[in-house]
């Protein structure tokens, strides 16, 4: 007991007063100053006024191709939403709009649906409503309570068709987006970038938005700003520069043969960066703007030439004869193969090693071959000897090694890895059994278990063009991480390079199997692949993978082309590399454009190629 | 009306309680009153009104206890709060807005808070504590055992987590110890750290009290051992240190509602719109207000809370500041009659029992009524015998209860 002095207790207590009067002042004095003093600013223009909180959408950043080209921007559009309010108003609301949006009866009822599930937010009835309806509707304005016209900005992609698969499209957020982590400042209603460039720069393009007090009135018409609390503004989204030329895939776009279903992808060989990434056939984003029509999303998904796939970077194909060049490259690293070594026996048309007899394309045979002759042609009789001297485990360890069982890490979402034995445990976990060492004769000429995207045989032959190295093939210049491994190395020194390059040469030299796709300002070489399909009498795919420069230097672009079904590399996939090829170096130096380009199309079309079959040494 | 009289024991403080709960029932039903009604708000204020009716009955049984014995029950009913609040952490539930706490025990078809009956138990608890001194507490180390056993249950209840209800604690214990006859400076060292935590989002502030704390350590040398100087310096060094550990330890919605205290607009869809619509709300109430279940702000079911901790927007709405005024005076005439019973109780155990009751009340009506208006970050904590709460009514008349019956006894 220590407070029994009564002088001590009354000291306490008349501080303890003094305290209940200061923290009640203190009380009231902000309610009289919130109230009386600042009641004005803080006070609706009515009572039967209200607050509403709207959302201000930010603008997405532009994207600029390599030249500073609009491939992406955004346009205003109106939207037209009913402000949150009782079921029964928005009800009498939608029943208003009906006939001036032209809704119809299952549209009104899906709203109404919407509006019952999210009864605190507005209800967006028309993304992107005409010009002339919005003008209707703010005449009417007065008997339109709740209405609440907005503009907010379109994404709007330039040569959309040409660029579906690499930009993407942007849309309404999902509620399985809403989930994710990632995602979780989003809210629902809003855009977001779902697949493509969109999606992967989503961080950077989508800005943040803002938000704006209103002040309606008792049925819900917008009468004021609020004063009493400012809003903030949007902040637009940031800029994308892309490696792309927009030029570029815009003409490949045009060239790639007309209904074919294919890829075409263009790497820059100075840094790797994508001038071109098609995937055929293509649809445009634009349609996703503002909530694709559903049955048009059907029709896209249920068309069986799937022109959602992106073909480019998710399909996967037998890499066929432009893998030889990676078997030439294990032999001349393990010093199995000299450069101008012939094999010992000369193609006849079939090989056989034991009992297993395997053909050559070309029936008749071709002779006796050194490595260049041999890419010139595409032998397979050469390469299953070399496949032999390499050994199946060899084959396997150095082709994974070079990363044909993994992916580049371009920057887009979605991303397919190639398929490629690890080790010779692969065939036991897919088939059950162990592999016989004739397996080696398949892989050697780019068949059996070996599944390649476009985009990374354009990588392999990348490191080709530079010194063995390539980067990560990257689509955007500007904005996000970088990636974690800058590329990857073959190991291969210049020497070999050489005997490849000079192998490429023989291709488009005289007598090569893509002789016809020479063109007139520079040099292109590569290699022509024919990929065969699980059943015989399926056609063929056409590959097509080269290197293209000024005569005499250093090898600027590379292109990689599959044409599904199109029977033959040399034909089908050749022309269209060669004419891309072509599109970009004459508007990298200023040549002016020409419809006849190769070789071949000079000689259709009578045009005299005095250049043809010459090498230039600059 | 003598029955009247006897009934209450102290009819100053038991008449301001029972115009508070029927205020506060009449709130509720017109924070019920709104466009789309709700089944959380709707009828609520006929379930609160049949609290009022088991807290009445309650407030009877509990002023028939003998001061004595209620003394003697002090330690077990703090044991088996603690008890149950630790079980509330295992098999707790969240209810109607606080959804995400673990704060309700389910017992049959009650559902209860064990946080509300640990103040009761916590206020006596210390109250019997520091009546066993024989002097007031002179020196920093003597402030140990009281603050270790409300640190038990207030720590439990951080982990519900309920940041509001933990604040009460602090408030009953600083007030019983004031009331123990603690010299001031040993109060403001004991609450340093926590001064340090709050200032230490500014370096020069903190800085600038860090030196007024050494100067406050170097003016009282003589009543600290150098062991209590250091441990307080240290602590406070401490508490500036974890401030940004412990913010980012906080949940989102904590963050916010510190961050949109200072600035609305930064959470404008969360805790900022909630504090927006509350100051549109008591701003558009004006001098006189819109008139009793008239608040069109409120109509609209601005706040998820309306009924429970934003209670008093409603009244600053509906009622105006007139109205406001009022309840704010009753809360005056409420504490003040605490402190005038205290004063006047010779018993050491009643005059701390009172100033607990006065601490978590304090802390109560301080907090909820200033974050309405901006006055301080929003909290979840209610507005006694006003709020929409079973349980906190009950407690908040068992408080009444003891206090009328530990001052009588005196």
């Amino acid at each position: 007991m220590n407070v029994d002095d009564r002088t001590l207790r009354l000291g306490r207590g008349r501080l303890a007063g003094i305290i209940v009067v200061a923290v009640m002042g203190l009380l009231a004095t902000a309610f009289f100053r919130a109230q009386v003093i600042r009641g004005a600013s803080w006070t609706l223009q009515s009572d039967s006024n209200r607050l509403r909180l709207v959302s201000v959408p930010a603008p997405r950043g532009t994207v600029f191709d390599r030249y500073g080209t609009v491939v992406a921007d955004n346009v205003p559009s109106y939207s037209v939403s009913l402000l949150p309010a009782p079921l029964d108003s928005i009800d009498a609301g939608l029943r208003r709009l009906q006939p001036l949006l032209g809704l119809d009866a299952d549209e009104v009822a899906a709203l109404v649906e919407r509006a019952r599930a999210e009864p605190r937010l507005p209800l967006l009835v028309d993304q992107d409503a005409d010009y002339d309806k919005v003008a209707a509707l703010e005449e009417l304005r007065a008997e339109l309570p709740g209405v609440f016209l907005e503009m907010r900005p379109k994404r709007r992609y330039a040569n959309g068709p040409a660029l579906g698969h690499v930009l993407g499209y942007v849309g309404e957020i999902s509620p399985g987006e809403l989930e994710l982590p990632a995602f979780d400042d989003y809210e629902q209603r809003m855009e977001i970038g779902k697949i493509g460039l969109e999606r992967e720069y989503e961080r950077e393009l989508s800005g943040e938005r803002g938000v704006r007090y209103i002040e309606v009135d008792a049925v819900g018409r917008e009468v004021a700003s609020f004063q009493g609390q400012p809003g903030i503004s949007a902040l637009p989204g940031e800029d994308l520069e892309l490696n792309l030329d927009l030029g570029l895939q815009a003409y490949i776009h045009e060239i790639f043969p007309p209904g074919g279903r294919g890829a075409v992808v263009a790497l820059n060989v100075e840094d790797g960066g994508i001038l071109a990434l098609y995937s055929a056939p293509s649809f445009d984003p634009n349609e996703f703007v503002g909530g694709i029509d559903p049955e048009r999303w059907v029709q896209l998904n249920a068309d069986p030439e799937r022109p959602l796939f992106n073909r480019a970077v998710v399909g996967r194909y037998p890499p066929a004869s432009t893998w030889k060049v990676a078997t030439a490259a294990i032999a001349l690293r393990m010093g199995v193969l000299e450069p101008g070594e012939f094999m010992p026996a000369p193609c006849t048309g079939a090989w056989a090693l034991g009992n297993d007899v395997r053909r050559c394309w070309n029936a008749s045979g071709h002779g006796y071959l050194d490595l260049a002759g041999a890419l010139a042609h595409s032998c397979n009789v050469f390469f299953y000897q070399v496949g032999v001297r390499v050994g199946l485990d060899n084959l396997v360890r150095e082709g994974a090694r070079f990363g044909f069982g993994d992916v580049c890490g371009v920057d887009l979402p979605e991303e397919s890895s190639g398929v490629f034995p690890a080790t010779l445990g692969f065939w036991e976990d897919r088939y059950g059994f162990p592999p016989t060492e004739n397996e080696v004769l398949s892989l050697a000429i780019g068949q059996g278990p070996n599944d390649q995207t476009p985009l990374k045989m354009a990588q392999f032959y990348l490191a080709l063009a530079r010194d063995g190295s390539a980067p990560t093939p990257r689509i955007a210049r500007t904005g996000g991480v970088e990636p974690e491994d800058a590329g990857w190395s073959l190991g291969i020194g210049p020497g070999i390079l050489d005997a490849i390059l000079d192998g490429l040469r023989q291709v488009t030299a005289p007598g090569g199997t893509a002789y016809l796709s020479t063109l007139e300002h520079w040099d292109l070489v590569g290699k022509t692949g024919t990929a065969q399909q699980g059943l015989a009498d399926e056609p063929a795919h056409a590959w097509f993978v080269g290197l293209a420069g000024p005569w005499g230097e250093p090898y600027e672009i590379v292109t990689a082309v599959i044409v599904e079904e199109g029977l033959s590399g040399s034909a089908a996939a050749a022309p269209v590399a060669a004419k891309a090829a072509d599109f970009y170096l004459r508007r990298k130096y200023g040549i002016p454009t020409d419809s006849i380009q190769t070789l071949r199309e000079h000689y259709r079309t009578g045009v005299p190629a005095r250049w043809a079959g010459q090498r230039r040494p600059g | 009306m003598t029955w009247y009289r006897r009934w209450a024991g102290d009819p100053e403080l038991v008449t301001v309680a029972l115009v508070l709960s029927l205020a506060g029932i009449a709130m509720i039903f017109s924070a019920g009153a709104v466009n789309v009604p709700s089944p959380v708000t709707e009828g609520a204020w006929i379930r609160q009104a049949v609290w009022l009716a088991i807290s009445l009955v309650v407030f009877t049984v509990v002023t028939s206890i003998r001061t004595g014995w209620i003394e003697g029950l002090a330690v077990p009913a703090f044991v088996v709060a603690v008890l149950l609040l630790g079980l509330s952490l295992v098999i707790g539930t969240g209810a109607g807005t606080a959804a995400g706490m673990e704060g309700w025990i389910d017992v049959g078809p009650v559902r209860f808070q064990p946080s509300e009956l640990a103040k009761v138990a916590a206020i006596l608890g210390i109250a019997r504590l520091l009546a066993a001194r024989e002097a007031p507490p002179a020196y920093l180390r003597e402030l140990l055992a009281p603050s270790v056993l409300i640190a038990v249950p207030l720590l439990l209840v951080v982990l519900q987590p309920d940041l509001g209800t933990a604040l009460a604690f602090v408030g009953l214990l600083f007030a019983a110890l004031y009331w123990a006859g603690t010299p001031l400076h040993l109060l403001f060292l004991l609450a340093s750290p926590g001064l340090a935590l709050i200032l230490s989002f500014n370096t020069w502030v903190w800085s600038a009290y860090f030196v007024a704390l050494a100067l406050v350590l170097v003016v009282y040398r003589r009543s600290l051992f150098v062991a209590e100087s250091l441990a307080v310096a240290l602590a406070n060094l401490g508490a500036g240190a974890i401030a940004n550990p412990l913010w980012s330890s906080l949940a989102d919605y904590q963050k916010n509602r510190l961050l949109v205290f200072l600035d609305p607009a930064l959470d404008p869809r969360g805790a900022g719109w909630n504090l927006i619509q509350s100051k549109v709300a008591i701003g558009s109430g004006g001098l006189l207000g819109k008139g009793f279940t008239q608040g069109t702000q409120k109509r609209l079911d601005f706040l998820p809370e309306q009924h429970t901790d934003f209670i008093f927007s409603v009244v600053g709405e509906e009622l105006g500041f007139v109205g406001a005024l009022g309840f704010i005076l009753l809360f005056a005439l409420l504490l003040r009659r605490l402190v005038y019973l205290a004063e006047a109780t010779p018993r050491g155990f009643s005059g701390l029992v009172l100033f607990g009751i006065f601490g978590t009340w304090l802390v109560h009506i301080f907090i909820n009524v200033g974050m309405t208006v901006g006055l301080v970050p929003i909290t979840g904590i209610p507005l006694p015998f006003v709020s929409y709460g079973g349980t906190f009514l009950l407690a908040c008349w068992a408080m009444t209860a003891l206090a009328v019956r530990v001052a009588r006894e005196a």
